[in-house]
């Protein structure tokens, strides 16, 4: 039975960073996993953060958003962006001591010459009455066919604290 | 300040290098902070306004004579 679910790059963060990228990503798999256990150095319980490709800004980005906490919900779009935004999914320093957002983003047919989509869902944590566990979903697009060679992930916070993790798969499709 | 840092993993080599940002990506992230800020706020405008109409129209419809039940019924 061929190992479809591979452990490409990790990286568990010995100090502060407001960017982390993995490059030169094999293009021997069908798809891409990233899972990632957040927190920022910036005040807030939680946050965002926000994804790019192969070094590439622009405006060929764009995202559908949806999210909901302890007292609300919301959703929105943006189109024509510098990077695929609103990423949900990230513990603000303020949020209960050690405790991590969990995310995953999922990026199919990377190595494809056709446009990007990926789906992301994340979970940030902390334990107070006023802030049931919170939990947001996006869609993104990258207007872009050639294939993904590096991918950038970034805080909308300020820097992702020590002791973030950061893990890529690959997926075969056989 | 202490200049924000990038590290790049090189899934190839394993060879992590940490960097300072550059002016350019330090730039992107406030426009990313910014824009992310504005987001948020328009969904919270929508949100906002999505529940203020659903009060005002079950008000409205409580003054036609609906109990609570069947306001809760009609709206959902």
């Amino acid at each position: 039975m061929p190992s479809t679910y591979t452990l490409i790059s990790s990286n568990v963060l010995s100090s502060t960073a407001a960017s982390v990228t993995f490059s030169a990503i094999p293009s021997t798999y069908t798809d891409l996993v990233v899972r990632l256990s957040l927190r920022d150095t910036g005040a807030g319980l939680d946050g965002l953060y926000w994804l790019t490709f192969n070094g590439s800004g622009g405006t060929a980005y764009s995202n559908t958003f949806l999210y909901g906490y302890g007292t609300g919900t919301g959703s929105g779009r943006a189109a024509n962006q510098a990077g695929i935004y609103d990423l949900y999914g990230l513990d603000g320093s303020t949020a209960t001591a050690n405790t991590y957002a969990s995310s995953e983003i999922y990026i199919p047919s990377y190595t494809v010459a056709q446009n990007k989509p990926i789906s992301q869902f994340g979970v940030p944590e902390t334990n107070a009455a006023s802030f049931s566990n919170g939990m947001g979903i996006t869609a993104g697009l990258w207007r872009n066919t050639a294939a993904i060679t590096s991918l950038t992930i970034q805080s909308s916070i300020t820097s992702f604290a020590s002791t973030s993790s950061f893990y890529l798969y690959g997926i075969k499709n056989s | 300040m202490t200049t924000p840092t990038a590290i790049e993993i090189n899934c190839e080599t394993g060879i992590v290098t940490e960097r300072p940002l550059t002016a350019q990506e330090i730039a992107a992230n406030e426009g990313a902070q910014a824009q992310a800020e504005a987001d948020a706020k328009a969904a919270e405008e929508v949100a906002t306004a999505k529940a203020a109409a659903k009060a005002s129209a079950q008000a409205k419809l409580a003054t036609l004579g609906l109990t609570a039940d069947e306001v809760a019924a009609l709206l959902g």
